[in-house]
Order: structure tokens, then sequence, then C-alpha cells
């Protein structure tokens, strides 16, 4: 198979066709005092060309699900139940060997942090070259690979004569960019972006953002970003997904979770992020501390600090129901929580 | 609760007040080595000449990106960094000094009268100190009270930032802490002296969202309460809306642009804090930013040429920037000024 330049550019989109699935996924972190359940029971659909955001604060698990999407766990991980399935197949029969080949050419990730992504010894082209090496021995020369390496520069907005540079020479912004075409390099179905933009200024980020929308709607492909940062999911994704203690609490269009959130917690996540813009709105504080996972509470996992919570909480933990429109939401109580609003004013 | 319910006084400055702090042509200029026994001959000019003033009670937003100079700004009011130049008058009731100019003994009493809290609440507390002797700290070091007297008044802090019951804190470690926690503690430590200027630096940019409100709406409740005076700094220009009365914009070591938080918010004047306050993500997805495209990143600030900082990245340069050095701070309707020579033609 020969990897021309028009693959990365255009792919034949269905937009209804799944492409990655997670399927009432379950993970644990062995440590010392026993198991951490750092994912539960969590599930939801990426198609192609969609962008799909997770948010949740730290230890919500969405780090541990980007991690598991591109089996990159620490030893300690244990997963205990539930599949991942990419293009119908399930990651974890996978081989080492079979999934290392995935890595890139199906599956890329941005990571967060862009310094500790590049070896600081090796010039940056020649670290994009390696991953082109293992996805493309003996179809791409020296120079092919050289000419593709240039054209992903340019299209992040790198002049292609920082490819000889070492990574101490980029800026903050310009080594976020590289990671980005290093991310493109083999034109992957799905890129998972992990606070791609999270260490850098505001004027930055928005430059970034930008230019990954914009290549994701080029390329047809699709992409989960990963953020604690609402106001940055609103702007960038189809999909919004709300993780709370592990767990998924919240799923559905961006549009419709922001406008009507249903859980409680997504309620008051929303309702807790200051903006610039609109009326200066009183912020909702959360009350209490995210739950320990070596002990999570029982039922509902958010009830101790919840204002809805009710006997049936904290046994029974709600299932992710559909409301509508692809909108699903795991709680007892969300026909109440327009009454939140409300509630909060008095 | 309700801490962040009212609005900041629209006018939280009246005229003719004195001051807490006067900054007058501060400057920090860092020399960039070139060799052991070689005079210096390039510097960075991190703090490159800023004039504000901060009032009693008063919160004042200091924002810019990385580099810009902020958090030099900032140590250098609390006296952890020594100014390369100009005066900053502190005057706070019968005392008034030019902290640029304290010296030898006198830094210990003007330093119960500031204090500072920083942005990593994980290194910024000793790991082998109780929270007790961690709050008492600055008692022990100003030779306040006997040791009963500072246990009860850390009792009474610890009940005040809401570590309830706060006997069970006392003699507990930061590790057993979670980080809002351990925010809570440095706002306590920072308090326990009733200080009455505080430098926050990036407080809650390390918290998670659901933390960061209490945190927030804790430090403006206390601001009112006893009458601290805060210079907040912060990259997070919707969290300075939510925690000062005025902000001011800095870019390369100058500041551009100060006044009333919802005056810049409404009606930002100066091309560069055009461009940041449209770079912020909304968090409304039915909201469409109109970008304002400025050129490049932020450059660095070794030797800056003596025209406006921002003339390389600015849309708007024209000839008068060129020719013309930096331009001063002028003010532009009510008490909001604009460094820039072509604000009225830009408007």
């Amino acid at each position: 198979m020969t990897l021309s330049l028009q693959d990365l550019e255009s792919r034949e989109v269905d937009r209804t066709r799944p492409l990655l699935e997670v399927d009432r996924f379950v993970m644990h972190y062995k440590i010392k005092a026993g198991a951490v359940s750092a994912v539960d029971d969590v599930s939801f659909t990426i198609h192609e060309g969609e962008a799909v955001g997770l948010v949740g604060e730290s230890g919500c698990g969405k780090t541990s699900i980007a991690l598991s999407l591109l089996r990159l766990l620490p030893a300690n991980a244990q997963h205990i139940s539930g599949e991942i399935r990419l293009n119908g197949e399930n990651l974890f029969f996978l081989s080492p060997e079979e999934m290392r080949r995935r890595r890139w050419k199906e599956i890329a990730m941005v990571f967060q942090g862009a310094m500790n992504s590049w070896n600081p010894v090796y010039r940056v082209g020649d670290q994009i070259r390696e991953a082109l090496d293992t996805h493309y021995r003996g179809v791409m020369n020296y120079d092919e690979q050289r000419t593709h390496m240039e054209k992903l520069f340019s299209s992040v907005g790198l002049p292609p004569s920082m490819l000889d540079r070492y990574p101490h020479e980029f800026s903050g912004g310009m080594r976020q960019r590289a990671v980005i075409a290093m991310a493109l390099s083999c034109g992957p179905q799905l890129i998972i972006a992990d606070e791609p933009t999270t260490a850098l200024d505001v004027i930055v980020q928005d430059q970034i953002l930008k230019e990954l929308k914009r290549i994701q709607a080029d390329m047809g492909m699709s992409i989960v970003y990963i953020s604690h940062d609402i106001a940055v999911i609103a702007e960038v994704t189809d999909s919004l997904g709300v993780m709370y203690a592990g767990n998924l609490v919240e799923y559905g269009p961006t549009a419709q979770v922001f406008a009507r959130p249903r859980h409680p917690y997504a309620y008051l996540l929303l309702r807790s992020t200051p903006s610039i813009s609109g009326p200066r709105r009183q912020l909702a504080p959360l009350k209490g501390e995210p739950p320990d996972l070596l002990n999570p509470p029982t039922g509902c996992r958010f009830h101790p600090r919840c204002p809805f919570a009710t006997e049936r909480c904290v046994v029974e933990q709600p299932p992710l129901e559909d409301i509508g429109d692809g909108h699903r939401v795991a709680c007892w109580h969300h026909d109440e929580v327009p009454e939140l609003e409300a509630a909060l004013q008095r | 609760m309700t801490a962040l319910e009212t609005p900041p006084s629209t006018d939280p400055q009246p005229r003719g007040k004195v001051p807490l702090l006067e900054i007058r042509d501060l400057e920090m200029k860092f020399p960039i080595s070139r060799g052991l026994f070689r005079a210096p001959v390039d510097f960075v000019h991190a703090v490159d000449g800023i004039n504000f003033e901060i009032a009693p009670g008063e919160s004042l937003g200091l924002v810019g990106e990385s580099g810009c100079g902020k958090s030099t700004t900032g140590r250098m009011l609390v006296k952890l960094a020594e100014p390369t130049g100009g005066s900053v008058m502190f005057r706070d009731k019968e005392y008034e000094r030019d902290v640029a100019k304290v010296k030898g003994r006198e830094v210990k009493e003007f330093r119960r009268r500031v204090q500072m809290i920083f942005q990593d609440p994980y290194e910024s507390m000793n790991p082998r100190r109780t929270i007790f002797d961690t709050v008492s700290e600055p008692l022990a070091v100003q030779k306040v009270g006997s040791i009963p007297e500072r246990e009860t008044r850390v009792l009474e802090l610890l009940r005040l930032v809401g570590l309830t019951p706060p006997e069970n804190f006392l003699f507990r470690y930061p590790h057993e802490l979670s980080g809002g926690q351990r925010q809570r503690v440095a706002i306590a430590r920072a308090l326990v002296m009733s200080p009455s200027f505080i430098v926050a630096d990036e407080p809650t940019s390390m918290l998670d969202v659901s933390i960061r409100i209490s945190i927030m709406e804790l430090m403006a409740g206390l601001a009112r309460e006893f009458q601290v005076s805060y210079l907040y700094i912060t990259h997070d220009l919707a969290v300075a809306r939510y925690m000062c009365d005025r902000i001011a914009v800095m870019y390369l070591g100058k500041i551009v642009e100060i006044g009333p938080t919802e005056e810049i918010l409404a009606r930002p004047k100066h091309p560069y804090t055009r461009a940041l306050l449209s770079a912020v993500p909304v968090p409304d997805p039915t909201i469409r930013r109109t970008p304002v495209e400025i050129k490049g990143g932020i450059s660095k600030a070794v030797n800056p040429p003596p025209e406006c900082r921002f003339i390389e990245r600015c849309p708007f340069a024209a000839e008068v920037c060129r020719t013309n050095p930096h331009p001063p701070l002028e003010e532009q309707g009510d008490r909001h000024f604009v460094a820039c020579y072509r604000v009225a033609e830009i408007g």
C-alpha cells in the first residue's frame, strides 16, 4: 500500500459509521491500599468525522480512558471488563505488536505538555521520520518522507525549515503544532488530544484549536478532546461527555448538553465556569470534594455532593438513560434538574 | 456563599483617597551573563517603568501572557525581588515607606503588612511541618503572642477559611490535604498577621473548576471582611472578572491598558487587549467569537527597541508608532487608561 499525500487530505467520511466504540468499559489501578476504580462502566461511540469532548475534573478517569484507547496504560492498570472496538475490532484482543502497528496509523495521540512529548537530543524531523519508518518502511524513500513532512509542517503553520531544529528551539505553541504534525504524519482516522492546549497562552491556544478544527474537517478525521476546560470543549466538539469519579454521567450533542444539562454535576460544572462574555451571572459552587476512588460512594457516585440526592441514589446506581436525541443521562432525578436553577436562586 | 453575588462596587477608588500602594516607574532589568568576568551588556526588561495605584480594600487584577512581567511585578511589591529602579510607596495608616528602600531590620516590620499566596499549593508548604506550624510561622517570626495564644489564632483562621472542625486540621501534614484544602491553608497563613495587602499569584489556576469557585468566593469574602487589598495575578480573564475591581493588562513589561473590570471587558481599547479578549474561549456553544487577528507570538524582552512594544504584532501599527517612543498611558474616559497612539482612530 502506498501512502499518497492525497490520502491525508480527503477520505470518504460516513458520519453514521461508528469508528470507535467504548462498551461498558471498566478498569482499575492496583495500588498497595487496594483497587482504585478509575473507569467504571463507561460506554460511548465516536462516529467518523466526529469531534467528541470528554470533560471532568482531575481524577475523573478521562485520561485513563485516553490511555486505554491506545493501550498505553501503566503496568498496575487492570482491564476488568468491557470492550473498546476500533473499526469493529476489539483492541484488547490484539497482540502488542498488532497494537503497535495501529498506533499513529489508525489512532494517534496529542499529549498534554508538548515539552515532554519530544526527545530533546534528536531533531524534530528525525523523530517524525521514525513514525514514518515504522509504518511505511520501503514505501516512502528518504526524499518522499522529507516532502511529506514539509507538507505536514506547512499544514500546521510551521516553516518546513523547522524540521531540522531541536525541540528546545521551538516555543511552546510551535512545539504543540509540531506534536500535531507528528500525530497527523501517518494519516490516522482518530486523534486523541489530551489537554492539547492547557499549558499555552490564550492567544496561542486559540490559534492551535482553530488549526486542529480545520485539519480535522479537511481530513475527515475523528477527534477526542480531553480537557478540564469546558469553554474549550464548547467551541470545538460535536458531542460532549461529562465524567465524574470514573463514571460517564452525561453524554449528548454539545449544544444540547450546554443548553439543557440534566445531570446535577454537569449542571453545576457548567454553571460554575466563569465567562468573560454575557452578563456577570452568579456562579454556582459545588460543595465538598471529589470522592476517594479506593472506596467509591455506593449508588450514584455523586450523591454525597448532590443537592437532589435521595435514599435511592445512595443504594442504586443510575444507568445512562437516553432522554431523546442521543442525549443520555445517568441520574434518577434528571427530570428535576431544571428546578435546580430556581432552587439556586433562592 | 454570598461572596460572588454582588458585583464589586463600580467606584472602589474614589479620587483623592490616599492609595495604599503607589507604584512609580517601577523597573526590573535582569542582566544576561555573557561570561563569568564580563560585564553584562544585554538586559531582559521584565518590568519596564510601570505606574499604577491600589486603593485600600481594592483588588487589582494583573493579566497578561506568560513572560509579560506580571509575576515579577507582584514579587517586587512584597519585596521578594529588588527592583532595579522606581519606587513603591506603601501607606498603611501611620506607616509610610518606599518599599524599594526598606532595608535591614525594617524589612521584618514591613512584612507584617504584606503577604503572598502562591500558585502551587503543593510546593508552597513545607511537607514536614504541620498545618499549625505552617499557619503560625508568621506569628513566630514576628514574635507575636504566646504559644496558646497562637493556637487560638490559628484555630480561628482555619475556621474562617472553611477548614472545619479546625481542631482536626491543626496537627495534620500538607500531604494529607487535598489541593483545595491546601490553598485554604495558604490563605489562612496569609491572613494570620492581618495584612493590609496580599499578592495572589495565580492562586486558583492549579485547582479544579468546582474547587476554584469556592476558593474565589472565600478570597473575595475575606477581602471585604478585613479590608485587604489584592494584587491578583492571573492569565485567566474570566477569573479576573469575578475577583477584581480593576484590571491592568501587561505586555512585555509595560502596562498597556488599565481600568475598571467591566469597562475593560466591554470596551477594550488597546489592540492587544482586544486580541486577548477575543481569544478567550466562551463556555457556550451558541456564541461565535469574532477573533481579532494578531501576528506571531510574544517576543523576548531583551534590549527592546524604544518604540511601542506591541508594534511587531499590531495590525494597526502606523508611522506615528514607529517614530515615537512607547506610548504613555492616557486617560480615555472614566479611569480607563490606554497606552496607544492610535486609540482614537481605531476606536
